[in-house]
């Protein structure tokens, strides 16, 4: 388990989402000396997104691993060093690259505490910067999520902001369950206050467990009354601008960040809609078979009563990624977003 | 294919041939200069031992005991042989058909069988005996087995020059996981990373059905020269090689030198499993030749003709063997399944909500059964009943 403490008084900084994510990191890294990062070109490059950029120079080779460009390798590897003590956390450089580690991740990394009976703990993080919007290339813009949602052992989150993507990476690392942990590429840039005074270590306390647990709620993002729309990872950004504009209609929707795939925090979602009684889930991965698909099946079970429209969902087509000069035309952005919700109001 | 050509391989080292008479080779001779005849019997009785348990094993899963069987009938050499050469500290990261090393490593070989019963996963702990799991994904453990090497190197368990503490990680595949990535990708990361680390193939020939000609035109001893680490071509059905190459590939490994793959040379005596139906694929003259060639009989020609396997040597063994044969049996017939509840034990080391409310409805679920045997409880069927195939 962990212990979050107040550690000095670092403060906050408005700091881009990657920066963040790079400051969880090296917070890690300082704290447990089992900690490493492994990956392609992590090291005196920084990652092609600059995600680690200075580690390998103040941790060294040994801990921020240039690795062969193998995924499978990556992750197998990694699942070796687990098993030998160590903390690893691997880059995977694309979403469009995981398929090559899809085995080792599903296969091997999520059912080794099963199989061992508890006798063995592989905690894994895999960082995969996912989602489109950035004018890629193909392969270099996909949302591969609920395919590891599908995988029991793993835990798979995505942060929204810098704040969270701050403490949930360390969250991560600490946690004995291997992580997918998806950072939503599109918001590499985003800015935002974060609170450096958040350290999460590993360690047999209460109040560790407490701060891992904190890892799988969702958050409110925004309160509302007649509208709950359910999104995580660079769909949040999206929710909420639709939520601004549908305020100057005088709708009052109401954003659940859920942060955390599986588990889903399904309690804080339906608590909400209750409240509401209307419900759009927004991602950009495809609708068909997607995580609006389990989203929209819970709350309906759960909010049957309360409900004054169907769920409905906004998301990806059942194609593949297409090209860039098309792809906000398949992404979910704001109007599609209003859409769905006039809909859902018109009930 | 050719059933003559490769034991006449020049480059197979071999110590002992298979008409049980010792021969020299200059490099690996001294290798086993050390052995007396107590270990000599003592690598006889693991043989003894381990193939009696792979005959139980077979036997009890025709009787319905266990759903599936992978028999290391033929493999005992390549697998004591190996075993044997290793050190406590070391770490083995086996396959599915490992049951001689495991049974060097201490193991209680009955543990194998919770696996093959469907009672259990896994049926050991891999830290207690430094043995992993077994792996059925072929290949897929050898990437983890050069990670934990890695992560020795790291620890400062590498080229100590202190024997108690240097250490080395063995994995073991077969000819058919050679063709998989991952055997590529654990070369490319152990040979980039120096890597303390033996791949130990078992070449016996067969992938199911498919011959080593379908995986390979080279011997795989080969195949790790474009990857930068070196190989070795032994004849697996001579426990002495097996285990002078296998020392000198772990001294190499602990002293910091780096990956060996070594190829033991041998033979799929037996069936893929008890699944499978070899006379649908491979000649019995094949088999008739490498019956001739069994591990267990050299061994036991050189030790006769060396006056050293004496009467009551061989009737304690005889005695252990009716013994553990017994206690195989007893054990497996008593090997029940486990709660059906505790299918979602250990799925997660901290609370996963999700599952968490899975697991209280299917409690109550099996509450709701009032007066009469919930799902699931009825008294347990013959394993073989349920536990279904696997493709192994």
């Amino acid at each position: 388990m962990s212990a979050a403490e107040a550690s000095g008084h670092r403060g906050t900084q408005r700091l881009t989402l990657s920066k963040a994510i790079n400051a969880g990191l090296r917070r890690a890294l300082e704290t447990d000396p089992k900690v490493l990062l492994m990956g392609e070109d992590i090291g005196p490059l920084g990652g092609v997104f600059r995600v680690t950029d200075g580690l390998h120079k103040d941790f060294g080779p040994d801990r921020v691993v240039d690795t062969p460009l193998a995924e499978s390798g990556i992750v197998g590897t990694a699942i070796g060093l687990a098993l030998r003590g160590y903390r690893p956390v691997c880059e995977i450089q694309f979403d469009g690259f995981i398929f090559p580690a899809f085995d080792q991740i599903t296969t091997q990394l999520a059912k080794m505490r099963y199989r061992s009976r508890g006798r063995l703990s592989l905690p894994v993080v895999i960082r995969v910067p996912y989602g489109g919007g950035i004018g890629a290339i193909e392969h270099h813009s996909e949302s591969p999520e609920v395919l590891f949602a599908h995988t029991a052992g793993l835990r798979v989150v995505t942060p929204a902001t810098p704040a969270d993507a701050f403490v949930m990476i360390q969250q991560a690392i600490a946690s004995p369950d291997p992580v997918m942990f998806f950072e939503p590429k599109g918001r590499y840039w985003d800015k935002g206050e974060v609170d450096l005074d958040t350290t999460i270590t590993s360690g047999d306390t209460q109040a560790g467990a407490a701060a891992l647990a904190e890892m799988d709620r969702a958050h409110v993002a925004r309160t509302g009354t007649d509208l709950t729309i359910a999104a995580y990872g660079a769909g949040v950004a999206t929710a909420l601008r639709a939520a601004e504009a549908a305020a100057a209609d005088g709708v009052s929707i109401e954003v659940v960040d859920l942060r955390s795939i599986s588990p889903l925090d399904a309690p804080t979602l339906v608590a909400s809609v209750r409240r509401t009684g209307r419900c759009v889930v927004v991602h950009e991965a495809p609708v068909f078979y997607g995580a609006g698909g389990e989203i929209a099946a819970r709350v309906t079970e759960e909010c049957f009563y309360h409900l004054q429209a169907p769920v409905l969902r906004v998301g990806g087509f059942h194609t593949p990624y297409p090209a860039n000069k098309v792809e906000h035309d398949y992404l979910p952005g704001v109007d599609r977003v209003l859409d769905a919700v006039d809909r859902a109001m018109a009930f | 294919m050719s059933t003559s050509g490769p034991l006449e391989d020049a480059d197979l080292v071999q110590l002992l041939t298979p008409a049980g008479e010792l021969r020299e080779h200059p490099e690996y001779s001294p290798r086993i200069a050390h052995l007396d005849a107590d270990a000599l019997r003592g690598m006889y009785r693991d043989m003894v031992l381990v193939r009696a348990f792979d005959d139980e094993a077979t036997s009890l899963q025709r009787q319905g005991e266990l759903g599936l069987w992978a028999q290391s009938l033929g493999q005992e050499a390549a697998q004591v042989g190996s075993g044997r050469a290793l050190a406590a500290q070391d770490y083995v990261f086996p396959s599915y058909r490992e049951h001689g090393v495991a049974h060097t490593r201490g193991l209680d070989l009955v543990d194998i069988l919770r696996l093959f019963r469907g009672v259990d996963q896994g049926g050991w702990d891999p830290e207690e005996h430094r043995f992993h799991l077994y792996t059925l994904v072929i290949g897929s453990h050898t990437l983890h087995a050069t990670g934990y090497a890695m992560g020795l190197q790291r620890d400062g368990l590498v080229a100590t020059g202190d024997r108690e503490r240097d250490t080395a990680v063995v994995t073991y595949f077969g000819d058919g996981a050679t063709s998989q990535g991952d055997v590529s990708e654990a070369l490319v990361f152990a040979a980039v990373n120096n890597a303390p680390l033996v791949l130990f193939c078992q070449n016996n020939q067969w992938a199911i059905s498919e011959p080593t000609t379908r995986q390979t035109r080279v011997p795989l001893a080969r195949r790790g020269e474009g990857f930068g680490v070196p190989g070795v071509r032994v004849d697996g059905n001579d426990v002495l090689a097996t285990y002078a190459v296998t020392a000198e590939a772990l001294e190499r490994a602990r002293s910091g030198g780096g990956p060996t793959l070594v190829e033991a040379f041998t033979y799929r005596m037996g069936a893929h499993t008890t699944s499978d139906d070899p006379t649908r694929y491979r000649s019995t003259s094949d088999d008739e030749y490498w019956r001739q060639r069994d591990p267990i009989d050299r061994l036991r020609t050189y030790l006769q003709s060396a006056g050293e396997l004496g009467a009551d040597f061989v009737a304690d063994l005889d005695a252990e063997v009716a013994a553990f044969g017994e206690r195989i049996r007893t054990t497996v017939r008593a090997m029940q399944p486990p709660a059906p509840v505790s299918l979602f034990d250990h799925v997660y080391g901290t609370p996963h909500s999700t599952l968490d409310a899975e697991r209280a409805w299917f409690t109550e679920y099996e509450a709701s059964f009032v007066g009469e045997p919930p799902q699931g409880q009825v008294a347990p069927a013959p394993a073989g009943a349920s536990a279904g195939e696997v493709a192994l």
